[in-house]
């Protein structure tokens, strides 16, 4: 279906020439309206399902889900856990950004990659190496360093994108005012970045959410548990649907309270010829930093590393199979490309609206994109079952109905990027562009988007590695015989063979690596 | 006309899009197409390293049948089963517990199993419709740590684990459909006032939770508790990668009491198959004495077939007629709504 409307809109516009010049401006092409509004169909597709399932029991039946105390004790817990992590994410994300793009440290071009890394290792990964290392980890505190050292770099991403794209010319200004260091990175930089950080604050919490790898594994009882324990203990999916329809609220919140706190902070395009920042000199305590930049290291990347090599020389299990290990990649490499594919198709007429046509629509648009990222994999999972074997029963555990399920589950990680790109591309060379004759769609495709390639990009290569890690909606969609390696990890896992999973996790996290290096050298151009 | 020939360029990108999105994804299915054409479809619940290789002789067994294996957890199988309903392209569903099957017939997706499949297991293994039969059976257990609990201080009863000396000390997997089918069992068993009972003394000893029964064996193994109760076979997944004389758990079996309820992992023939007769057939082999040989051997697991004992391992499990477990009829352990509203109320869940 989405695939039919791009076409048909190469509808001939009018030449924009004969155009009053008010005309021009209002309002957005008809074309990427309809694009865009495919792609928010396509995420709002678990809601309808919800709704149908939450309402199975009648209005009472939904009350009577939705006021037990149990319902409002795991959303007071799945809150503090999504906030405390957003916290500590947005601060340890900004910092290392800061660290890597404006200060002196040590070896920061090797850090840039180590710290965008961790987006490379399943929190079902992390959590299982942090329980069987640190048995006493489990609980808040278990699931919090858990959750934090693998989503971290939702927020380094953005906000080394974004210090990269602005000159630091504001910091010297607040510096030859006589203001401290401390005061300048919090007063000018950090407000400089605070919309890059927020934004990829708001898929940590939307993660963190939705998340069941890392609590069940710390036991650490959240929403999500919840929505797991009512579909395997009584195979009863009214409430579960129920609390679903929570977590979209409590997303669509998040959502909302997000847009407040980026403010109208927009990227200020320098003008002239841009010029590196000058570089902040981290003096005495530069080996505090350093300390600092290895911890973070040595938690998120170095106990997961630690604990693999651990499994493979210790079990029994062990030993590869390398043919099907290459066809567990391969299979991996075609769903999660694909999925990265459709996923940034229908992302990016969502993000021009979004960065380029701003209003009360474009806006609604962009958050009915994200308010299905908080649903746990599981219940995405479901809709696509109940809708896909209904609709086209031909497509189903078919790669089509994998690929759009990754399309509902990760939209937003891809609209986000795009946004960012485009908002950060100067809105006088579209101008300019138009000037000289070229339609809106023109411009779009031949100067906008363009110049936005390396966000747009950026975003596809989140969606894909994101995409290699899911495991829950692909157990249930994916094509009979045809495992991924998440899949496959998961298979070894369940019977105790941690040794022979091993491998399946070391080359997940090195396929998710290409992107994550890839997404590190797009945002520091 | 510069503007018609960027329109052209727009409308070649959007096409090259578009084809790539969705032209590609048809092609990249495979000839498989979908449906089973001949096919037989097993939706497993149990894992591909316990039952991979039982498949394997299936496939030898039933000779010209093409066979494919979904894998999943059996609760979400269950959830999937559901959704699909009559659509299902499932002939036959392996479940790790009686729970998913029940539920799984109580929508009228499962059809009855013939006489002559259910003959070799007795009545108190299968479903009172026939709509499923176990396949092999499970003692529940108290697991522990031998450094940390004396023998002696072992429970002989539900009652035992109600002493100060457990409180903080016990572990159990909160969401785990085996665990879930102790408390129903115990509410047949004691009653709903009886069973609110000891779960309310249970839950003041703040027991603590795990994701699943092997988390709690590794909670034991790592003194993070001193016991949990588990199935039985679980110790045995664990000592498959790691030396049983170094590794810190064993078993308690605890007979004629609520603790030791005995249940089973089973299997059913979807209403929906297009192959009823080769499903059957696959459902007479999980029954067959080689493939409960197999369970006895390979799984660790209680035959529900008489006259199959396990040979030649290092696992000793007490027979299955030593563990008098209690008298319940597994169809009676399908009230899992009223497990969980119970569990709910004490805080358990």
């Amino acid at each position: 279906m989405t695939a039919v409307a791009p076409l048909r809109v190469a509808a001939p516009p009018e030449p924009p020439a004969t155009r009053p010049r008010g005309r021009r401006r209002t309002g957005a092409p008809r074309l990427l309206v309809a694009w865009g509004a495919v792609g928010g169909l396509v995420a709002v597709v678990p809601l309808g399902y919800l709704l149908v399932r939450a309402l199975d029991g009648g209005p009472a039946g939904f009350l009577d889900v939705l006021l037990r105390p149990r319902t409002a004790e795991l959303l007071a817990r799945s809150v503090a856990l999504a906030g405390a992590v957003t916290a500590a994410c947005i601060v340890i994300g900004f910092l290392a950004a800061w660290l890597v793009v404006r200060t002196d440290l040590p070896w920061r071009r090797g850090f840039g990659v180590l710290f965008a890394l961790p987006l490379a290792v399943p929190s079902y990964v992390a959590g299982f190496t942090w329980i069987s290392e640190v048995p006493g980890s489990a609980g808040f505190w278990g699931a919090f360093v858990v959750l934090v050292s693998v989503s971290f770099p939702y927020v380094f991403l953005p906000v080394v994108a974004s210090l990269r794209a602005t000159d630091g010319a504001l910091e010297e200004v607040a510096r030859s005012l006589g203001h401290r260091p401390a005061r300048v990175l919090a007063g000018v930089t950090l407000r400089r970045a605070w919309p890059a950080a927020t934004a990829g604050g708001l898929l940590v919490a939307l993660y963190v959410l939705s998340d069941f790898g890392a609590v069940s594994l710390m036991r650490y009882d959240t929403f999500t548990l919840g929505i797991y324990t009512s579909y395997r203990g009584t195979f009863n999916r009214t409430p579960a649907a129920v609390l679903g329809c929570v977590l979209v609220a409590l997303a669509a919140l998040v959502t909302w309270g997000e847009k407040r706190a980026r403010g109208r902070a927009a990227h200020r395009v320098a003008r002239g010829t841009p010029r590196p920042a000058a570089v902040v000199a981290l003096g005495r305590a530069r080996p505090l930093w350093l300390a600092a930049a290895v911890g973070v290291v040595a938690v998120s990347l170095g106990v997961p590393a630690y604990s693999l090599t651990h499994w493979m020389l210790v079990g029994s299990s062990f030993g590869i199979d390398l043919a099907d290990l290459g066809a567990a990649a391969a299979v991996t490499l075609q769903v999660a490309g694909l999925g990265a594919l459709l996923t940034t198709v229908l992302a990016v007429p969502v993000g021009v609206l979004a960065a380029r046509y701003r209003g009360r629509a474009t806006a609604t648009l962009e958050s009915a994109t994200y308010v299905a990222h908080a649903l746990p994999g599981i219940t995405v999972g479901l809709a696509l079952v109940f809708l896909g074997i209904r609709l086209v029963p031909g497509l189903y555990q078919e790669v089509p109905l994998l690929v759009l399920a990754y399309a509902v589950l990760f939209l937003p990680l891809a609209v986000g990027g795009v946004r960012t790109a485009v908002a950060a591309a100067p809105v006088r060379l579209d101008e300019v562009a138009r000037s000289l004759g070229h339609g809106r769609l023109s411009t779009l495709a031949r100067v906008t988007l363009p110049l936005a390639a390396p966000g747009v990009g950026a975003g596809a290569a989140l969606v894909f590695l994101t995409a290699t890690k899911e495991l829950p909606a692909t157990l249930m969609l994916h094509p009979t015989g045809a495992d991924t390696l998440a899949v496959r990890l998961w298979s070894h896992t369940g019977a105790g063979q941690f040794a022979a999973a091993a491998p399946y996790a070391i080359v997940l996290v090195a396929l998710a690596a290409v992107p994550v290096v890839l997404l590190h050298r797009a945002v520091r151009r | 006309m510069p503007p018609v020939r960027h329109r052209s360029g727009l409308r070649r990108l959007a096409a090259v899009l578009t084809v790539a999105a969705l032209g590609a994804l048809p092609a990249c299915a495979g000839a498989g197409g979908g449906q089973d054409d001949g096919v037989l479809t097993i939706y497993s619940g149990r894992s591909e390293g316990l039952v991979g290789p039982l498949i394997e002789q299936l496939r030898t067994s039933l000779g010209g049948t093409e066979i494919e294996v979904r894998y999943g957890s059996t609760g979400e199988m269950a959830a999937q089963l559901l959704e699909e309903g009559t659509d299902t392209p499932a002939d036959l569903f392996f479940s790790q517990d009686a729970g998913a099957l029940g539920a799984v017939a109580a929508a009228g997706l499962l059809a009855p199993l013939p006489a002559e499949v259910l003959a070799p297991v007795p009545p108190r293994y299968r479903a009172a419709d026939s709509s499923w039969v176990a396949t092999s059976a499970r003692a529940r257990v108290v697991a522990y740590n031998p450094t940390l609990v004396a023998e002696a201080d072992l429970p002989t009863s539900l009652e035992d684990l109600l002493d100060p000396k457990w409180k903080g000390k016990l572990g159990y997997p909160p969401s785990n459909a085996s665990w879930l089918s102790f408390v129903t069992g115990l509410r047949v068993i004691r009653g709903e006032d009886g069973a609110r009972q000891w779960l309310t003394a249970f839950a003041a000893q703040e027991p603590q939770r795990f994701e699943n029964n092997v988390a709690v064996i590794d909670g034991i193994a790592a003194g993070t508790v001193s016991a949990g109760l588990v199935n039985h076979y679980y110790l045995y997944e664990k000592t498959r990668e790691i030396d049983p004389a170094t590794f810190p758990v064993r078993n308690h079996y605890v007979p004629g009491d609520p603790l030791g309820l005995v249940n089973v992992a089973g299997v059913g023939v979807t209403a929906a198959s297009d192959d009823p007769a080769a499903a059957q057939r696959a459902a007479a082999f999980l029954l067959s004495a080689q493939a409960q040989q197999f369970f006895a051997d390979e799984t660790a697991e209680y035959p529900v077939v008489a006259g199959v004992r396990a040979t030649g391992q290092s696992i000793e499990l007490p027979p299955l007629e030593s563990l008098s477990p209690p008298e319940v009829a597994l169809a009676e352990l399908s009230s899992l709504e009223e497990t969980e509203a119970l569990l709910q109320e004490v805080g358990l869940l």
